[in-house]
C-alpha cells in the first residue's frame, strides 16, 4: 500500500430500477442511492450488507453492467460514466457469485478464456493465444489439459477457478468479486481467498470484494464499507470497523457473525435487531435505518445523515455519531 | 440442565446408499451416536458428506433411490426403521419434526400460514378442533416471534419475508411439541443478522420447551453458538465426535483441525493468511480405499490409503477416526 492514488471515483452514484405497477406514476427500487467513494490503487475494498442493500448492484454499475441513474464513475481519472466501455473493459473485470450460471455450458474451458484475448486482440497467433490460456489455467491451478473440457465437468471449486482465470485473461486493473465464494465448500474457500491474495500481490490488482460474510470481507479488505438499503453508511479501514464500529448497523451486523469459538459466542452479547429490511421501493425517510435502529431520536426520521470523516479515514452516516 | 438424562436417540452403523444409474454411492458409511433428552448435536460436513441425507433417514424421508442398508436407529428404545407405515406418520410430526434449508420451497404458496399450521396439527391430532388448533397455532407465531399473529395467520407465504417464513417453518414443526427436532442448515439461506435472530429464537426456545435439536450446518461459527455436542462428517463418515469444548479447543482428527485453520476468524486480532485444506471433496462413486481424508491429508500414511482407521476414543464422549491416534505420540506434536 505505498502509494495512495485513486484508481476509482465513484460520487453521488444513483441507480434505480423501475417496477411495473398499476396507475400512471413509475415507481422504482432504489437499489443504490448516493454512494460516494473512492477505491485505491492496489487496495481491497469490502462491502459488506444485508441481501437487498444495493452491494451487488453497486459492484455491476461501476463496471456500467447497469447504467448508472445519476452520478458519475471515474476510473484513473477519466469519466467513464458516458461514452464506449470496450477500452475500460480490458481494465475491469468481474468474478461472479455462481459459477455454474456465469459459463457458458457449451463452450470449452479453453474457448471460455479466449474468447477475451480473441475480443481484444491480445494474441497475435494461435500458438501465442493457447500460450496465453495454458498459462492462465496453471495460474490458477488447473491443468493445462482442462482446456478441452467443458464448465459441467468440474467442481464448483474449480468452476470458480475457471471464472477466475477468465477474468484474468485480459490481465485488468481492477476486479469487482461478487461473492465469488459463497456458493463453495467450506475447506475450498480458503483455497480461493488465498488464490485471489496471490493475484493482488503479483499482479497488483485492486479488488472491490463485496460478500455478506464479514469474517472472510475482513480477512481479505484494507477497507470496508457497509451499505443499508442502497446507502453506504460506514466506510474505515478493515481494523478500525472491527475494533470500533460507529454505525449501529455496523455493530449489529458485526455482533451477528457467529463465531468459531464456543466460550467467546456463549460470553458475547448480541445485538438483534427487531423486524426485517424495509422495501427498497419506498425506503423510510430520514435515516434509512432508523425502523430498526435500537438509539433512533425524532430527529433520525426527519433528516437523513451525511456520510462525514469523523476520524481520519473513517466515514459514518449517523446523526448520533 | 444437569439432570439424569435419558437417551432419545441413539444411531447404530447406519449405512445409506443410493443406487444410481452410475453405481452404489455409500452416502452414508457405517455411522454411530446417541443423543439425550434435551441436548443439541450439530453435525458439521461439506456438501455432500451425508449429514442431511443421515437425518432423512431418521424421518423417514428418505427417497429413491436412497435406501438405509444397515444399522439401526433407535427412538426411545424402538427401531424407527421397522415402523409401519401408519406408526411412521404418527412418529413423524409428533415426536420428530424437521425444519429446511429453504423455507420458500417448504411452505406451500396457495394457503394461507394459518391453514399449513393447523393442517398440521390436525393431521396428526385427530381429536384437536379447528378453533383449539387456530388459537394453538397463534401461540406458536407468539412463541416464535411473530407478534401480529391473528393478520400472519391470514397471510400466505410470498407476502413473509425470509426469515418470518423461517420462524413459520419453526412454528409448524414445534406445533406437536416433538421431542426432536432436527434443523437441515435452517440459517444457511438468511442474512446474518437474521440468523442471529433465528440462533437466539432457538435457544429460546430449547430452554423453554427442553426438547433436544439435531443441528446440520456447514458454519462452525453457528455450531460454537448453539450446541453441545459436535459431529464432524466427511464423506459419509463421523470423523470426529465429542463436546463443543473439545472439539474447538482440542480438535483431533486432521479434518477438523484443517476446518478450524482455514477459517478467517472475525476477532482475529491481526492479519494471518488462511492455511487451506488442499485438494477436493471426494468422488462419492469412487471414493479412495482406507481413510477417505487420506488423499487430502498432509499427515497421510501408507496404512491410511489401505485400511479404515479405527474410532479412537480421546476423552469422555470424545472420539476420532485416524490412524494418528493410534500411534504412540511423537515429541513436539
Amino acid at each position: 500500500m505505498e502509494e495512495r492514488k485513486a484508481l476509482i471515483e465513484v460520487q453521488g452514484l444513483r441507480k434505480f430500477f423501475p417496477v411495473k405497477k398499476g396507475g400512471f406514476k413509475k415507481t422504482y427500487v432504489q437499489a443504490v442511492d448516493n454512494v460516494s467513494l473512492t477505491i485505491q490503487k492496489g487496495e481491497t475494498l469490502g462491502l459488506v450488507g444485508e441481501s437487498g442493500c444495493g452491494k451487488t448492484t453497486l459492484g455491476r454499475t461501476i463496471l456500467r453492467l447497469y447504467e448508472p441513474t445519476a452520478g458519475k464513475i471515474i476510473y484513473d481519472g477519466t469519466d467513464i460514466t458516458k461514452g464506449k466501455m470496450l477500452p475500460y473493459r480490458r481494465k475491469m473485470q468481474i468474478i461472479f457469485q455462481d459459477p455454474s450460471a456465469s459459463l457458458d455450458p457449451r463452450m470449452t474451458v479453453g474457448e471460455i478464456v479466449g474468447e477475451a484475448i480473441d475480443i481484444h486482440h491480445l494474441a497475435s497467433n494461435k500458438n501465442e493465444r493457447r500460450e496465453l490460456i495454458e498459462d492462465l489455467l496453471d495460474k490458477v491451478g488447473l491443468n493445462t489439459e482442462h482446456s478441452n473440457r467443458y464448465p459441467h465437468e468440474f467442481s464448483g471449486g474449480q468452476q470458480q477457478r475457471i471464472g477466475i482465470a477468465r477474468a484474468l485473461a485480459v490481465r485488468p486493473e481492477f476486479i469487482v468479486c461478487d461473492e465469488p465464494i459463497s456458493a463453495l465448500d467450506v475447506s475450498i474457500q480458503s483455497q480461493i481467498v488465498n488464490m485471489l491474495e496471490d493475484m493482488q500481490t503479483e499482479q497488483g490488482l485492486t479488488y472491490l470484494f463485496i460478500a455478506h460474510d464479514l469474517s472472510v470481507v475482513r480477512h481479505i479488505s484494507n477497507r470496508i464499507g457497509v451499505m443499508y438499503l442502497g446507502n453506504l453508511v460506514e466506510l474505515a479501514s478493515s481494523y478500525e470497523l472491527n475494533k470500533h464500529p460507529l454505525h449501529p448497523y455496523s455493530k449489529t451486523l458485526l455482533s451477528a457473525v457467529p463465531v468459531p469459538d464456543p466460550r467467546v459466542s456463549r460470553e458475547r452479547k448480541r445485538i438483534v435487531l427487531e423486524g426485517d429490511v424495509p422495501s427498497p421501493i419506498n425506503p423510510p425517510a430520514g435515516c434509512r435505518f432508523h425502523t430498526r435502529c435500537p438509539y433512533a431520536t425524532p430527529r433520525c426520521s426527519e433528516s437523513t445523515p451525511e456520510l462525514r470523516e469523523v476520524e481520519s479515514g473513517h466515514f459514518v452516516a449517523c446523526h448520533l455519531v | 440442565m444437569e439432570e439424569k438424562k435419558t437417551k432419545l436417540l441413539e444411531v447404530k452403523d447406519l449405512r445409506v446408499s443410493f443406487f444410481t444409474p452410475a453405481g452404489e454411492v455409500k452416502a452414508v458409511g457405517g455411522i454411530s451416536y446417541d443423543l439425550n433428552d434435551g441436548e443439541v448435536m450439530g453435525i458439521v460436513g461439506e456438501s455432500g458428506s451425508g449429514k442431511s441425507v443421515e437425518a432423512y433417514s431418521i424421518i423417514g424421508l428418505l427417497q429413491s433411490p436412497g435406501k438405509v442398508v444397515g444399522g439401526s436407529i433407535l427412538f426411545e428404545g424402538e427401531n424407527v426403521l421397522e415402523f409401519s407405515e401408519q406408526r411412521m406418520r404418527n412418529f413423524r410430526g409428533n415426536e420428530v419434526s424437521m425444519i429446511f434449508q429453504n423455507p420458500m420451497t417448504c411452505l406451500n404458496p396457495v394457503y394461507t400460514i394459518g391453514n399449513q399450521l393447523i393442517e398440521a396439527l390436525r393431521c396428526h391430532n385427530a381429536e384437536v378442533t379447528h378453533k383449539e388448533a387456530y388459537d394453538r397455532a397463534r401461540e406458536m407465531l407468539e412463541l416464535v416471534g411473530i407478534h401480529d399473529s391473528a393478520r400472519r395467520m391470514k397471510q400466505y407465504p410470498h407476502e413473509l419475508s425470509g426469515g418470518m417464513r423461517q420462524r413459520v417453518m419453526i412454528a409448524m414443526g414445534l406445533i406437536c411439541s416433538p421431542k426432536l427436532l432436527i434443523a437441515d442448515e435452517p440459517t444457511t439461506a438468511l442474512d446474518v443478522t437474521i440468523q442471529a435472530q433465528i440462533l437466539e429464537l432457538m435457544k429460546d426456545i430449547r430452554q423453554k420447551t427442553g426438547m433436544a435439536i439435531i443441528f446440520i450446518t456447514h458454519n462452525l461459527g453457528v455450531v460454537a453458538d448453539i450446541c453441545d455436542k459436535i459431529s464432524v462428517m466427511y464423506a459419509g463418515k463421523i470423523v470426529e465426535q465429542g463436546s463443543v469444548d473439545e472439539i474447538f479447543y482440542n480438535p483431533s482428527h486432521p479434518y477438523t483441525k484443517g476446518l478450524l485453520r482455514s477459517m478467517p476468524r472475525v476477532d482475529a486480532e491481526q492479519y494471518e493468511r488462511l492455511i487451506p485444506i488442499e485438494g477436493t471433496p471426494v468422488d462419492m462413486l469412487n471414493p479412495p480405499e482406507g481413510c477417505p481424508f487420506g488423499p487430502r491429508c498432509e499427515h497421510c500414511m501408507k496404512v491410511c490409503l489401505k485400511h479404515n482407521p479405527p474410532n479412537i476414543s480421546i476423552s469422555d464422549g470424545h472420539t476420532a477416526a485416524c490412524w494418528l491416534l493410534s500411534m504412540p505420540k511423537k515429541e513436539g506434536e
